[in-house]
């Protein structure tokens, strides 16, 4: 089983993101992660979708989203230079604040929110370091995670 | 005065040179029936709407042009979803336009609401929800293009009851398609039909096989069997892309295939796929098909290419356009390799063979299981092999071939054979039992000069029998050939071989009399019940004028041979001895 990450160009029209999203259950494909979002063109979306298949299904992968008449482009950025991100809001029980903020500031993520009992936690970054975020603040006592899932974008040529 | 999006849309079909739509009316699609009022486009009233979209489909499959069916919102909507995921599994260009809720109801639980698009999206090559009746012209243009080009498939298009009724604002009627994400490759890449060709020419032992793909291709598919002399089997799909009476056809391969060409297939050094997608009735155990062979692919969905097999050199395109390309100055001849194969039909090999060395491929003791079938209780009873010899002597040439799903699919698929491409016509991935009726009518609407003759049984043919009124209410001439056992007999088959005869729920028993039905509908029926009705009656009611439903009565122990259990090899077959006589021979 290898990861792949995919950005597939699409018409941003309704129904899309169901016809993507069927496609993976029907043909039982792994989704790890899904993002969605507009681009530099209103008309067009961009889902980034990392998948989790061995070689030759990851081809089927593929050929299947290809044949889907909403999308318009496929790129494999797996291979890429690319720039990885994903955002991640985190609450915490806030009983040692000033180890939390420790870790915080390691991670260069911020405090967003502040209550008598919880703090809530902004970290971005490529998914390993959110991940290993998370896992430094699990001993204080996680209440609540939202995450993105990953966005990403391949560096331009730089000559 | 501007058009309402529901004229426009009939105006618009009409455009596209629809001739025929097969429907049924409705509350959401009120403004589409009027506008046919006076239209010249053909409407087909059938009674239920799944039987108005297999007729649509049966017509498409026989005509090679979009098979177009309307229904109205909610039931009438969801009564298609069958009938589309059939064309889906076969690939048949649809065009189905539903009726939907006023767009302000949309989302209430309204009235007849269902969310069709939804609902048909994994069973549809694509689907639209029209809200603005000024896109109903570009739309049914793209859902016809997308229908009937690439790798055809059914296109739903949804039209809330406000789009229908409102004027369009421009005229719109010219709005060209607009499908930037739609990309269709019919050419072949040169360098990979370069491989295929040397390939192809190298061999030792070369074999066809050929599926539903291959239907538009038949003229070059004959030329290249006879320049390279290479033996073909199709699938059930592919029956009548190559002549079935050529000597170098094989017949069928598969779960139900003849020996000698699921024997070839294991056998040979290049197997040439054309437009078939290596179904697993087909295959059999993967891993054990066509061991020895090196495998070219060609297929117009790159999708199919290394989907159940790998191939060695795959070539996506059109058949039609890539058949030709492989074609040389050079004939080439394989007399020791057709020798071979013409083998596995002599009956030294059909015998059990208990001393015989293990079958290399399989280590299957004996490539041939002989031990005798279950006997037939009734010795004197018709037997399918006899009806349908009949049938094939008596219409000859004319035959368009329609089935049920079931063994009077597979009777059918062994003993009628076709030489003509598109005349075969079957439910072949989805098994769509009910199927065979209301596709019958829709082939003969679209090729009146010819017979159409459906094979049924007592099952299939309950599960759309209302469509008995359609043929009779426009006197479509189809022929209907009953095999009645008064069991289910495919389910029934299996559960003699694999559940130890325990016939559970397969007993549907002797009711209805099909005969006092066929004459409550007003059309004319006999009973055939002896071998010399077989030979006297069943002739005169196929060469009389108009639909006619010919029940014959035959033992429900008839059973269809020979069979490769699911999951075994394609050497393992049983009962291979009762094989129709091979294309050769006849």
């Amino acid at each position: 089983m290898s990861k792949v990450t995919l950005a597939v160009l699409v018409n941003n029209e309704p129904g899309v993101l169901s016809r993507v999203a069927g496609l993976f259950t029907r043909r039982g494909y792994n989704i790890h992660s899904l993002a969605v979002g507009p681009t530099e063109d209103n008309s067009i979306s961009r889902i980034t979708i990392v998948v989790e298949e061995d070689e030759q299904r990851l081809e089927q992968v593929t050929k299947q989203l290809h044949k889907l008449i909403d999308v318009l482009k496929i790129t494999d950025l797996t291979y890429e230079e690319r720039v990885e991100r994903e955002l991640a809001l985190i609450k915490v029980k806030g009983d040692k604040r000033s180890e939390i903020l420790q870790i915080v500031d390691i991670f260069r993520a911020k405090i967003v929110d502040v209550s008598p009992k919880e703090v809530m936690v902004e970290v971005t970054g490529d998914m390993e370091k959110v991940d290993a975020f998370i896992q430094m603040l699990d001993s204080y006592g996680i209440t609540e995670i939202v995450r993105t899932g990953k966005i990403a974008l391949a560096r331009s040529a730089k000559n | 005065m501007a058009l309402t999006g529901a004229e426009a849309l009939v105006s618009t079909l009409t455009e596209m040179g629809v001739e025929y739509v097969f429907g049924y009316p409705g509350g959401a699609v009120l403004p589409i029936y009027d506008a046919l009022y006076n239209s010249s486009l053909k409407h087909i009233l059938t009674r239920h709407e799944q039987g108005a979209a297999h007729a649509a489909d049966g017509y498409a499959r026989a005509t090679r042009k979009p098979g177009v069916v309307i229904a109205t919102s909610g039931p009438g909507a969801t009564n298609l979803v069958t009938g589309l995921a059939n064309a889906y599994m076969d690939s048949v260009p649809l065009v189905a336009i539903t009726g939907q809720v006023h767009s302000g109801l949309i989302g209430k639980d309204s009235f007849q609401e269902a969310d069709i698009m939804g609902i048909t999206m994994p069973v549809t090559k694509h689907n639209y929800l029209v809200k603005d009746g000024n896109s109903i012209p570009r739309v049914i243009k793209e859902a016809l293009f997308i229908a009937n080009t690439g790798r055809p498939g059914p296109v739903l298009v949804d039209i809330t009851k406000d789009a229908l009724m409102n004027h369009l604002l421009e005229p719109l009627l010219d709005a060209e398609i607009d499908l930037p994400g739609y990309r269709v490759k019919t050419t072949g890449h040169p360098r990979q039909i370069m491989l295929a060709k040397n390939l192809i020419q190298e061999a030792k032992r070369p074999l066809i096989y050929a599926g539903g793909g291959a239907g538009d291709a038949g003229e070059s598919l004959l030329q290249l069997v006879e320049q390279y002399d290479i033996p073909v089997t199709t699938t059930l799909m592919g029956l009548g892309a190559f002549p079935g009476n050529h000597p170098l056809n094989l017949g069928m391969l598969g779960m139900h295939g003849t020996p000698w060409a699921n024997m070839a297939i294991q056998e040979c050094d290049v197997l040439i796929a054309i437009g078939a997608r290596f179904d697993d009735r087909v295959t059999g155990n993967l891993s054990k098909f066509a061991p020895k062979a090196k495998i070219i692919h060609i297929d117009i969905d790159a999708a199919e290419i290394g989907k159940n097999v790998k191939a060695d050199i795959p070539i996506v395109g059109d058949a039609k356009s890539i058949l030709p390309e492989l074609l040389g100055t050079e004939k080439l001849t394989h007399p020791n390799w057709i020798a071979e194969i013409r083998e596995f039909a002599l009956p030294k090999y059909q015998a059990n063979k208990p001393n015989s060395d293990p079958c290399e491929v399989c280590n299957v003791p004996n490539l041939f299981n002989a031990t005798p079938p279950p006997p037939c209780k009734r010795q004197e009873s018709v037997t399918p092999k006899q009806v349908l010899e009949v049938v094939a002597a008596t219409i000859k040439d004319k035959i368009i071939v329609a089935t049920d799903v079931g063994q009077n699919q597979m009777w059918a698929a062994q003993y009628l054979p076709v030489d003509k491409p598109h005349s075969f016509i079957t439910s072949g991935g989805l098994g769509t039992m009910g199927y065979g009726l209301p596709a019958a009518l829709g082939a003969q609407l679209g090729r009146p000069d010819e017979q159409v003759v459906l094979v049924t049984g007592d099952g299939s043919l309950q599960m759309n029998i209302q469509e008995l009124a359609t043929i009779a209410t426009y006197d479509i001439p189809v022929k209907i050939v009953l095999l009645n056992n008064r069991v289910l007999g495919m389910v029934r088959q299996w559960q003699t071989i694999f559940y130890e005869s325990r016939y559970s729920q397969t007993c549907t028993g002797s009711v209805p009399d099909f005969c006092l039905l066929a004459s409550a509908y007003s059309l004319p029926a006999v009973k055939i019940l002896t071998r010399e009705d077989c030979q006297t009656k069943l002739p005169e009611a196929l060469l009389t004028k108009g639909p006619y439903l010919i029940e014959v009565a035959i033992d429900p122990d008839e059973s269809v041979w020979p069979m490769v259990a699911p999951g075994a090899s394609l050497c393992e077959m049983l009962h291979a001895e009762l094989t129709p006589k091979p294309a050769w021979e006849r």
